[in-house]
Formats: structure tokens, C-alpha cells, sequence
């Protein structure tokens, strides 16, 4: 369990993190997206303890991270890319780690073998591939097994044997119930991942909602009806509020009345329905539209609202 | 490389070790750190050869020449001193090897896996110091008295030698190791501060080299009571048997250069603590 509340963090006069609260609960994958700067990065570091909020808290299973006793084995973490010495092996640098949590060398050995870098394990890091270096960092926050994990980016640069693998372990982290925090800027990449996504603009939050709720809650949804009668049917829509569009082929698209309103209606006038089919929007636009709506509300002083899918 | 599986590392035991991360495991780890980048083994090598070397040049030079020296020269000829002439480059060396321990993890982003193992900042830059200083002591005592003996050996009759019975020569011997160690953690201390390699050894050269030649520029009277502090001249004072009239003795010069060193790790912890990683 990740708990955030009112986070804030300021560099210079630029607001990177605005007053930022959510929950990230175990058992599931929780994505946490973004476009690129919009301030996940800042958010990972303040809940690791490395960057200090101005304003603000967040608690790590109900911990501040300064505060847990065995840090690695709590909490583990990918945050950057390559972030070890060139001139170390991959071996040595997650030794060195498991010293300080008296995590036993076996350990070491074990998670190397998950990964397949046994055989370059003594190698110099700085020979590493970026895949490479993705994966030895993604061993890096498994090393002492945590209950929660947070992975900044973790699909970058790897090859799509990579990436499979990557949101199998995510999925398969979640289902031993634990908490797992995956940032990304790509909605596509959190569509076949995440479970629930919190969704960030400019350090502040727009939304968290379940991949289920973000698609039914978006204007994209639509439901394609197809009739004999279809202008008799078009008009009592109409006249019920609805927002009608005929389309090329023949069928209507119905915004604003779902498919229960209009099978009714269809039956009281009566007119022969031939087709009545619910359309979800793709992710990507349900996304594009939640944060077209915080552009606006930016542009506007102090609207606080913005977190109209917070508690979801 | 291949995938070799798709799960996660198999759930070991989930209960937690009872009590707390530790220095003991700072300290492993620190080790661990320090023995695995071919920087240490670059620069302490480079300590060892330089040591003991340049005492071998000057020592066997001043015995090839002895004949030919004027009864002033050798009357003020410091054996111990010359044996230990490889001091006033080792000390470069070090200062090199003390800023790469901690600039390494700023540049390569080790330290945000160091501080998310360890968030207890003080702890970690303690155990960096005491692992540095613990290994750098060792290493600078042995290349020290290899040096002075390798050096005395050297200076047959009729050129004239110590022995460590002599007085102040066990102090200048067992002083020069001493002195480079502590001048390595000044540099930690500084690189702890500045963050960055080049800026880091920039600040440290400069402080070593150019900070005496901008004093040596000042009025003679300003200049002499400020030299002393230098630590270029406190290194000095500590190797020389008879410090000159203006230079601090050996022991309180080395109190004041750890006072230097405390201050620079001082600084560099506070730093730490308030600054983002």
C-alpha cells in the first residue's frame, strides 16, 4: 500500500508535483500515467525517501521510507535505466545492495538465474545492452522480495521478448498480492498491464480509475443501432435529448442514451431494430480526453476539481 | 540472452529479520563497493609505485652525488624526508581515489540505490568513510615504511641514514601514512560537497597546489603566518625531522588537517541529509 496525500514538490519556481493524493492498494497493477514530465518520476523518488516533498506525505505501507528497518526486502524499485558504475559487474552490484539488508547471497544467484543474466553476471555492467541494464535493474527491486514495488518506465528499451516478460512479472507480482507501481507516458502500454491507472498532468492528479471505469466513463462511448425505420427512430432520439449521427453505411450512432433507453423506445414506437451494439472508445482516447480536460482546467486560476475520478 | 522464466523469484520467507539495517552492513557493502571498480586498484597501485619508487630515485641519486655535495647541503640533508619524497604525490593520488568513492555514485546514479537500501544518509557516509579510511591507512603505512626502509638501505656511507630509534623518525614514517589517509577524507569530504569528479579534483588540486601560490604572492608577513595552515605544508612539517621555524609541528599540524577533514565530512553530511539524491 502506497499512500500519498497532498504531495507537493518544487523546483525553482516550476511546480513539478501539485498537491498530488492517491492510493495505490496491493494486489493489483497500478499504472501511473503521464505524458513525459509530467512529474511520475519526482512522485517515485519522493515515495523512496530520495527527493523531499515542500508539502505533503506519502507512507509506504504505512511507513515514511526513512523510517523501514529493512528497506530493500520492504520496498524494491527500478528508477532509472543503467543506474549502476560501468565498471562493476552486475554481480557485485546487486551484492553489494543485499549486504546492507543482510539478504543472503543464494539470493543474489537466485534472481540473477530469474532473469537469465547468470552467464553475464561477472561482466562489466558498462558492457551492458540497455535491455540488459533494464533487466539487471528490474533484479535490483526484486533482490530482497518486497511487498511493494515501483517500476519507473520498465518496458524502455527492451525487446518485445522483453516487454512480454516484464508485464507477465508485473501481473504475476500482483497476484501474490503484491503492490505494484508502474509508471509510463504510453496508454497502450497500461491498457494491457494495469489494472487501475492514476493519471498525472502537469504534477497534478486528473483522475484514478479503473481501466473498466475510464472506458465506460468516456463521451467516446457510443452504441450503433441499425433499423428498416432508421429516420422514425433517429427522430424520437432526437426529440429524447440524444446526439444522433447517420453514418455512411447506413447505421446510426447514438451518444447520450445507452442501449437499454433505446431498445425501449424503439419497442413503445414500435420500429424493428436490426442491430443494437454498444462501442467502447480505445483506451488512447478515453485518455487523450481526461487530459485535454486538465489543459483547460490549467488554464483557468485555481480549479481544484480536477480530480473528478478520485476514491474510484 | 534468453528469458529464461516468466515468473517473479520464488516468494522466500516473507517475516522480516527481526531489528534494523545496519553499519556492519554499510560497512560490507562499502567494501564490497571499493574492491569491485578497477579505480581503486588504478589508483591505490599507483600509491604503492609512486611511494616507494621516487624514493628509490631519490635516495640512490643523493648517494651517487654525495661526494659531490657542499658541506651546507649535507648538513641539512634529511634522510627520513627523502625516503619519504613519494608522499607529496601519493597525496594527489589519494585525493583522487577519496572524491571517485562518492562522485562515482553521483555520476553513475549508484547512489540512489545506495540511499533507497540505506535511507539513514549520516550512516552511509560514515560507513563510505570509515571503509576509505581503513583501507587507505593500511595501504599508505605500508608503502610508507617500505619506503623509508627501502630509502635508508639505499643511502649507504658515506652518505648518512636514520633508523626508526632516531628521534622523530618513526613519527615522520608513521606520520606520512597518516597524513595521506587523512588527506583522502578530506577529499571524500569534498566530494561529498561538490558532487561532481572533475569538480570534486579540481577543488582538491587547488587546494593542495594553487591555494599555496596565491599565498606565497602576499606580503612576506601575511604569507608566513598563513602558510603553516596549508595542508601541502602541514604534510611537510609532519615527514621533515626538524619542521622549519615556521610550520606547525608534526602532531598538532596533523590535529589541524583532521579538523579539515572533519569540517569538509561535516559539511558534506549536512549536505546530504537537505539535498535531494
Amino acid at each position: 500500500m502506497i499512500e500519498a496525500k497532498g504531495l507537493t514538490k518544487r523546483y525553482g519556481d516550476k511546480l513539478a508535483v501539485d498537491q498530488l493524493s492517491f492510493t495505490v492498494r496491493p494486489g493489483v497493477v497500478t499504472g501511473f500515467l503521464g505524458p513525459n514530465g509530467s512529474g511520475k518520476s519526482t512522485t517515485m523518488r519522493m515515495i523512496m525517501g530520495l527527493d523531499t516533498p515542500n508539502a505533503g506525505d506519502v507512507t509506504v505501507n504505512g511507513h515514511h521510507y526513512h523510517d523501514l528497518s529493512w528497506p530493500l526486502r520492504e520496498v524494491g524499485a527500478l528508477l532509472e535505466a543503467k543506474a549502476i558504475h560501468p565498471g562493476r559487474s552486475a554481480y557485485a552490484h546487486l551484492w553489494m545492495l543485499a549486504q546492507t539488508n543482510r539478504i543472503p547471497r543464494t539470493r543474489v544467484d537466485e534472481v540473477l538465474e530469474t532473469v537469465g543474466l547468470t552467464s553475464v553476471a561477472s561482466q562489466r555492467a558498462g558492457k551492458f545492452s540497455l535491455g540488459m541494464g533494464q533487466r539487471l535493474g528490474i533484479v535490483a527491486a526484486l533482490l530482497g522480495d518486497p511487498e511493494v514495488l515501483l517500476f519507473d518506465e520498465p518496458v524502455n528499451g527492451l525487446d518485445p521478448d522483453g516487454i512480454r516478460w516484464v508485464r507477465n512479472l508485473l501481473k504475476s507480482l500482483a497476484r501474490d498480492g503484491k503492490t505494484v507501481l508502474v509508471s509510463s507516458h504510453l496508454m497502450s502500454e497500461m491498457a494491457v498491464t494495469a489494472d487501475e491507472v492514476i493519471i498525472i498532468g502537469k504534477g497534478q492528479l486528473i483522475s484514478q480509475i479503473s481501466i473498466e471505469e475510464l472506458l465506460s466513463q468516456s463521451s467516446q462511448r457510443f452504441v450503433r443501432v441499425r433499423s428498416p425505420e432508421i429516420a422514425t427512430l433517429r427522430a424520437a432520439l432526437d426529440r429524447q435529448g440524444a446526439t444522433t449521427v447517420l453514418e455512411d453505411d447506413g447505421s446510426l450512432s447514438v451518444r447520450g442514451a445507452d442501449e437499454i433507453a433505446i431498445g425501449e423506445l424503439a419497442s413503445s414506437i414500435p420500429v424493428v431494430l436490426h442491430e443494437l451494439a454498444p462501442q467502447s472508445a480505445s483506451l488512447e482516447e478515453a485518455f487523450m480526453e481526461l487530459t485535454e480536460d486538465s489543459v483547460e482546467y490549467r488554464g483557468e486560476p485555481a480549479v481544484a476539481g480536477a480530480n473528478k475520478g478520485e476514491g474510484a | 540472452m534468453s528469458v529464461t522464466t516468466m515468473n517473479p523469484p520464488v516468494n522466500s520467507t516473507r517475516s522480516l529479520p527481526s531489528g534494523r539495517y545496519g553499519f556492519s552492513g554499510l560497512l560490507r557493502s562499502e567494501w564490497t563497493k571499493m574492491r569491485t571498480v578497477r579505480s581503486t586498484m588504478w589508483t591505490l597501485g599507483m600509491l604503492v609505485v609512486l611511494g616507494i619508487g621516487l624514493s628509490v630515485l631519490a635516495t640512490a641519486e643523493t648517494r651517487a652525488h654525495w661526494s659531490g655535495m657542499s658541506a651546507v647541503n649535507r648538513a641539512t640533508f634529511d634522510p627520513t624526508q627523502t625516503s619519504l619524497i613519494g608522499i607529496s604525490f601519493a597525496q594527489l593520488v589519494i585525493g583522487i581515489l577519496g572524491v571517485l568513492v562518492v562522485s562515482a555514485e553521483y555520476g553513475t546514479g549508484t547512489i540512489r540505490a545506495t540511499l533507497s537500501a540505506t535511507p539513514r544518509r549520516p550512516m552511509v557516509l560514515m560507513a563510505k568513510a570509515a571503509v576509505f579510511a581503513g583501507v587507505t591507512f593500511v595501504v599508505a603505512e605500508i608503502v610508507s615504511f617500505i619506503a623509508y626502509f627501502v630509502g635508508q638501505a639505499l643511502l649507504t656511507a658515506p652518505a648518512i641514514h636514520t633508523t626508526l630509534g632516531d628521534p622523530g623518525a618513526l613519527r615522520a614514517v608513521f606520520g606520512a601514512g597518516l597524513y595521506i589517509c587523512v588527506l583522502g577524507l578530506f577529499a571524500l569530504g569534498l566530494a561529498t560537497i561538490i558532487r561532481h569528479t572533475a569538480g570534486a579534483i579540481s577543488a582538491f588540486v587547488a587546494t593542495l597546489l594553487v591555494v599555496p601560490i596565491i599565498v606565497s604572492a602576499l606580503p612576506s608577513s601575511l604569507a608566513h603566518s598563513i602558510q603553516r595552515f596549508l595542508p601541502a605544508n602541514i604534510g611537510n612539517s609532519i615527514t621533515a625531522l626538524h619542521p622549519g621555524a615556521n610550520a606547525f609541528s608534526a602532531w598538532p599540524g596533523l590535529l589541524l588537517l583532521c579538523a579539515y577533514a572533519a569540517s569538509a565530512l561535516v559539511i558534506g553530511g549536512v549536505l546530504l541529509v537537505r539535498r535531494d539524491a
